[in-house]
């Protein structure tokens, strides 16, 4: 199969062509040149836009009107693609063909299905399908990997060793905090403030990252999103709440159910910006970087050294490509203090 | 005659004996439920906080989380086995239950827009709320359009189409959610649960269950007559097509508003109708009060379950499904002596 696969594709590529050994083992050949790439979904996209933007063909979903300020100018106005992989893909393989990328790649699991899927579509199509895996501890691999094949290696290791200087800076406040020691942490979802992603989930996998205990841990019996019922979140009782859901947050300080919860009777609920996305996970990409930072304040205030104001500055120009004025800059850390625009 | 007046005497005493089994044994249902929970609660601070003593936690824990959330399972179950039974009546069809003219599909719809669209939960169960009156009324009024004599059979069959096409609508919105953000919140609306319920969200559910059932004990009598068919009916100077309306009107607002409530919980509107009508026979003036109570008593067993077995909340079209299906299955293979 493999064999047949490679045949095909030295067929199908007569352009100078490398192999590269993505993270699920798969070798895949690529142009040497990869100018035009499609990004299977939306963490790829950001991957993608944050590593290389000149090589989009579109966004899996256009931005919306409030994410555009914070994206920038040529890119933000690119089309909608739809996206391949993830729950409901729906991009039209005609109309990838259409595109005509050099590469396609996916940014996120690389369990079976995936595989599968990348196979699939690569033998239908003939475009080289790259997977690469989305835990955020593979990060810094990830965008080695990534600007490798992309050809953009000076920038991915400017990226990687930014992401890696964040960790480093995490584990060194980390580093004599006992695990029993670290903030309990609820990540609230949906309006309600009654789903969330159990420990070892990658909606969830930011908590551990910034030095925090997952409130919802049943040892790894279950994992992804599950419903809390409001009892066990008493039970739980959380140090400190992190959503980015404006719904639960407008409520949750008036709402008689809430107010027994360690974390709302010390004001340490906190609202997560998700413009132009989510700041500690929607989706589950580079954009958690700067979530992480934030976070990391949140959880550690006397022991994290850093100007948030600054970071957030620099990580927007350094990752999105954009010099936030005044105004926007604004916006967004009045959003990180609970009060999002409009 | 000598017969007649035995049977006469001898049903009520047996019928109120069975009454008060299942309210005796729902009341212990409750107490049962208020005693377990993850909040670790002996029945001695239970009680304490019943009576407004103890600590404030406690008092939170039982006054408005488990006690919301009883009573909720209570109206849910009985609403859904009330609508259940009347629907099962009305079509002559112990296959029916209450979504069969759509009204899940329509609530379901709602509710999957309003999150789509990013609403407040009151705003979502609202949406639930109006998405199901409108596709039965929607399925109502194309029957109404459609000629043809057997009126029964038009109904179910324009419920299964609006229903789909209610579904289909849902399955576009699914595909444009959020997958990060929206789809999962969808996804659980669908499958049910009572995890978030708040006293807030029972007291409008209240009212319009109760203005429901009205109707329904009104035209027990109707109902039964309806049983039999629209030639026997009209032989018995009962009018098929209002009494119909009626009843579809009232079941369907019941079971809107404990869907807006709860989510799409289906199976108990299918099942415990059989068991009631095995425990009294298909007459509807003892059939309603008795699907009611066991329904009731079912769903709060059931809810009960689904916040106690897991670290996590299981949601309750889960377990009811699961719990419903191979009972269906063995009341099915032992004949359905109890129908007719």
């Amino acid at each position: 199969m493999r064999l047949l696969l490679c045949l095909l594709l030295m067929i199908a590529a007569p352009v100078a062509a490398r192999e590269v050994t993505d993270s699920a083992g798969r070798v895949v050949e690529v142009p040497e040149q990869v100018e035009r790439v499609f990004a299977a979904g939306p963490p790829a996209a950001i991957l993608l836009y944050i590593l290389k933007p000149e090589a989009m063909t579109g966004w899996p979903r256009a931005p919306h009107e409030y994410e555009r300020p914070y994206l920038a100018e040529p890119w933000r106005d690119l089309p909608e693609t739809g996206r391949l992989t993830g729950r409901g893909g729906e991009a039209n393989l005609e109309r990838v063909l259409q595109i005509a990328p050099d590469l396609i790649f996916d940014f996120g699991s690389v369990r079976d299905t995936y595989v599968d899927l990348a196979d699939r579509t690569q033998a239908q199509t003939g475009i080289p399908y790259v997977l690469i895996d989305g835990r955020f501890e593979n990060t810094p691999a990830a965008l080695r990997l990534m600007g490798d094949i992309l050809g953009v290696p000076e920038r991915a290791e400017q990226l990687a060793s930014h992401v890696e200087q964040v960790f480093a800076r995490i584990d060194a406040i980390l580093d004599d905090m006992p695990e029993a020691e670290r903030p309990r942490v609820y990540l609230a979802r949906g309006p309600e403030g009654l789903e969330t992603g159990m420990k070892g989930s990658i909606n969830t996998e930011i908590i551990e990252r910034a030095g925090g205990r997952n409130v919802a841990d049943d040892g790894g019996a279950t994992r992804g999103l599950v419903r809390a019922s409001m009892e066990q979140v008493i039970v739980a009782n959380p140090e400190i709440i992190v959503t980015w859901d404006r719904n639960f947050f407008a409520s949750v300080f008036d709402d008689p159910l809430w107010q027994g919860i360690g974390a709302v009777q010390e004001g340490r609920v906190h609202l997560a910006p998700t413009a132009p996305f989510g700041w500690i996970d929607r989706p589950p990409s580079l954009n958690r970087i700067m979530g992480l930072i934030w976070m990391a304040g949140l959880l550690y205030p006397d022991r994290w050294q850093g100007d948030l104001r600054a970071e957030t500055r620099d990580f927007y120009e350094l990752y999105y490509h954009v010099r936030l004025d005044d105004p926007a800059l604004e916006r967004l850390l009045e959003w990180a203090e609970g009060r999002p625009p409009e | 005659m000598g017969r007649g007046t035995t049977a006469r005497v001898s049903a009520p005493p047996l019928a109120w004996s069975l009454t008060t089994g299942l309210v005796v044994g729902l009341v212990a249902l409750c107490f049962a439920a208020l005693m377990i929970g993850p909040y670790g609660l002996t029945p001695g601070e239970v009680l304490a906080a019943l009576l407004g003593r103890g600590e404030a936690q406690a008092q939170i824990v039982v006054w408005n989380i488990r006690l919301p959330r009883i009573g909720a399972a209570l109206l849910v179950g009985a609403a859904l086995a009330a609508a259940g039974a009347s629907y099962q009546a009305l079509f002559r069809n112990p296959l029916v239950s209450p979504d069969i003219l759509g009204v899940s599909a329509g609530a379901g719809l709602g509710a999957v827009a309003g999150i789509f669209l990013s609403l407040p939960v009151a705003a979502i169960q609202g949406a639930a709320f109006a998405g199901g009156m409108a596709a039965v009324g929607f399925v109502t009024l194309v029957a109404g359009l459609v000629r043809n004599t057997d009126r029964t059979l038009t109904l179910v069959l324009v419920g299964v189409v609006i229903g789909a096409l209610a579904g289909a609508a849902t399955s576009l919105l699914k595909v444009l959610a959020d997958p990060y953000d929206q789809l999962p919140a969808i996804t659980f609306w669908l499958l049910g649960s009572l995890a978030s319920v708040t006293s807030a969200d029972i007291l409008p559910a209240l009212p319009a269950v109760a203005l429901g059932l009205v109707p329904l004990v009104l035209l027990r009598w109707r109902i039964n007559v309806l049983s039999l068919g629209d030639e026997e009916a009209r032989a018995l100077g009962v009018e098929a097509g209002r009494t119909r309306f009626l009843v579809i009107a009232a079941a369907t607002l019941i079971t809107a508003s404990v869907t807006a409530l709860a989510g799409v919980v289906g199976w108990v509107g299918l099942v415990i109708p059989h068991i009631a009508r095995m425990l009294v026979g298909p007459g509807f003036g003892r059939l309603l009060p008795t699907s009611v109570l066991i329904g009731a008593g079912y769903l709060l067993v059931v809810d009960t379950a689904a916040r106690s077995i897991a670290a996590i909340e299981v949601p309750l079209g889960i377990l009811t499904a699961v719990i419903g299906a191979p009972f269906f299955v063995w009341l099915l293979a032992r004949g359905r002596r109890g129908w007719s």
